[in-house]
């Protein structure tokens, strides 16, 4: 047993706070705004020079002028506004976003974080990644606990390139969730069915367990 | 001085050089200066440096300038979308700088502003900051990045008066209003063109002292690369 896709964005989505300005990465973190709690008011950053992204279009809305970081059509909102690249660039490497979720390839026990390259294959470059995770308040990383071929993610130190050093506040795996405050990450959570032995086995980092570690049941 | 030039090879006329460096506005497909790069390919002019967030693709955007060898370099953010960029990359043809996307917003900012150089926490333990200076502020270490300038910037917008004034639409201005101010020669190209008196001065995105010519296109092709829709719910 572990988390869905959609259920780790659900898990995500708890780090939302009202009143938050948020940047969400592309993949899984797209997904954290279905699940946005009902009582929670956020306003969604698109680093290409937007506030307030709206759902996607229909299909006689579609505007080629309106995309989203990820090159997708959106919409605009009531509460929209536009800017440049500098200045949404501004606004997150001047700490004025309050939560970016974004996904990894490797996360180290010091909080560095590797996002953006692979050496040997074709690099597309990293984008927004590496000012996000230097400028945004609080960052909180998503992946699969380990890679296709089993091997850990969660690491000593990270081999790929890195996007960041030191940059991960909280980590959301498909098996549990890691607070990134001290020395050590600190193991918070574990989904359903996960039990310590199987985290320790598909960790390479080393970790503390909260003496409060919660156990979900199920999803929330 | 009449700004208003009647296409684009004329705009472009006595500007272009080998081995120059242009800055070309746009995300992705949205906001480029799609006839301006045209009118470059067509003009034949080889080893340009460009510096753009990403080069088009294959058969739209730069990515059309790739095909006719005519960039020696890119500067940019992220390139992912483009096969015949893989391939000059990969066999050593074309020379790649990435920049994190708000660094190189920024460096084309502090270009256009006379600003030499800035520090930035983006990138510090990073390979990007390799071999660059790093300076400690308040406790935390930055890098310094230089700023950019180049020869000619070509920019799309929506809408410009006989001025030069521009105005962006939605997400099309992306970093069109930067490397508008960060080219010794500006030129933009517009789906309107407007009188004196139409734009709002309180308004304008970029105002005229940027522009040094500009010319109204016709046919925008404007493709969108992920088209997402929702459903209309009976």
């Amino acid at each position: 047993m572990s988390w869905s896709r959609e259920e780790i964005a659900q898990r995500a989505a708890q780090e939302l706070k009202d009143g938050f300005y948020v940047n969400l990465g592309i993949g899984i973190p797209t997904l954290v705004a279905n699940y946005i709690p009902e009582n929670v008011q956020v306003t969604l950053e698109s680093e290409n020079g937007m506030l307030g992204m709206g759902p996607f279009p229909y299909p006689d809305q579609v505007d080629p002028d309106l995309i989203n970081a990820g090159k997708q059509t959106i919409t605009e909102l009531p509460q929209s506004s536009y800017f440049s690249s500098a200045d949404s660039f501004a606004m997150i490497r001047g700490g004025h976003i309050n939560l970016a979720i974004l996904g990894a390839m490797q996360v180290a026990q010091n909080g560095d974080l590797a996002n953006w390259m692979i050496p040997g294959k074709m690099i597309k470059g990293m984008g927004g990644a590496m000012d996000l995770v230097a400028g945004v308040n609080r960052v909180v990383v998503i992946m699969d606990h380990v890679a296709k071929d089993g091997s850990p993610k969660l690491l000593k130190a990270c081999d790929l390139p890195l996007t960041g050093s030191g940059v991960t506040d909280l980590l959301i795996t498909n098996l549990a969730v890691f607070e990134f405050e001290g020395e050590k990450p600190l193991l918070i959570e574990l989904a359903p069915g996960v039990d310590l032995d199987e985290i320790k086995e598909k960790t390479e980092a080393e970790f503390d367990v909260c003496p409060k570690l919660k156990r979900h049941l199920h999803v929330q | 001085m009449k700004k208003l030039k009647n296409n684009a090879s004329e705009a472009l006329e006595g500007v272009l050089f080998d081995g120059m460096t242009i800055m070309a506005g746009g995300f992705g497909l949205c906001g480029i200066p799609e006839h301006l790069i045209i009118a470059l390919r067509d003009s034949g002019v080889k080893d340009i440096t460009v510096i753009s967030n990403n080069c088009g693709i294959d058969d739209f955007g730069l990515g059309i300038l790739l095909q006719t060898r005519q960039i020696k370099k890119m500067i940019s953010s992220y390139v992912g979308e483009n096969k015949t960029f893989e391939k000059q990359y990969m066999s050593g043809e074309l020379e790649l700088e990435f920049n994190p996307q708000g660094t190189l917003a920024e460096r084309c900012r502090a270009g256009g502003a006379g600003i030499a150089a800035f520090y930035t926490k983006t990138g510090v333990g990073t390979v990007i900051a390799e071999g660059k200076e790093h300076k400690e502020f308040n406790g935390k270490t930055y890098v310094m990045e230089t700023g950019l300038v180049a020869d000619l910037s070509l920019v799309k917008a929506w809408k410009a008066d006989d001025e030069g004034n521009l105005v962006y639409r939605k997400t099309a201005r992306n970093f069109n209003p930067v490397m508008a101010t960060a080219g010794k020669v500006t030129i933009a190209e517009v789906e309107e063109h407007v009188s004196l008196g139409d734009l709002d001065p309180d308004y304008i995105h970029t105002p005229g002292i940027y522009v040094s010519n500009f010319i109204v296109g016709t046919d925008y092709k404007k493709p969108v690369e992920i088209l997402t829709t929702r459903e209309y719910v009976a």
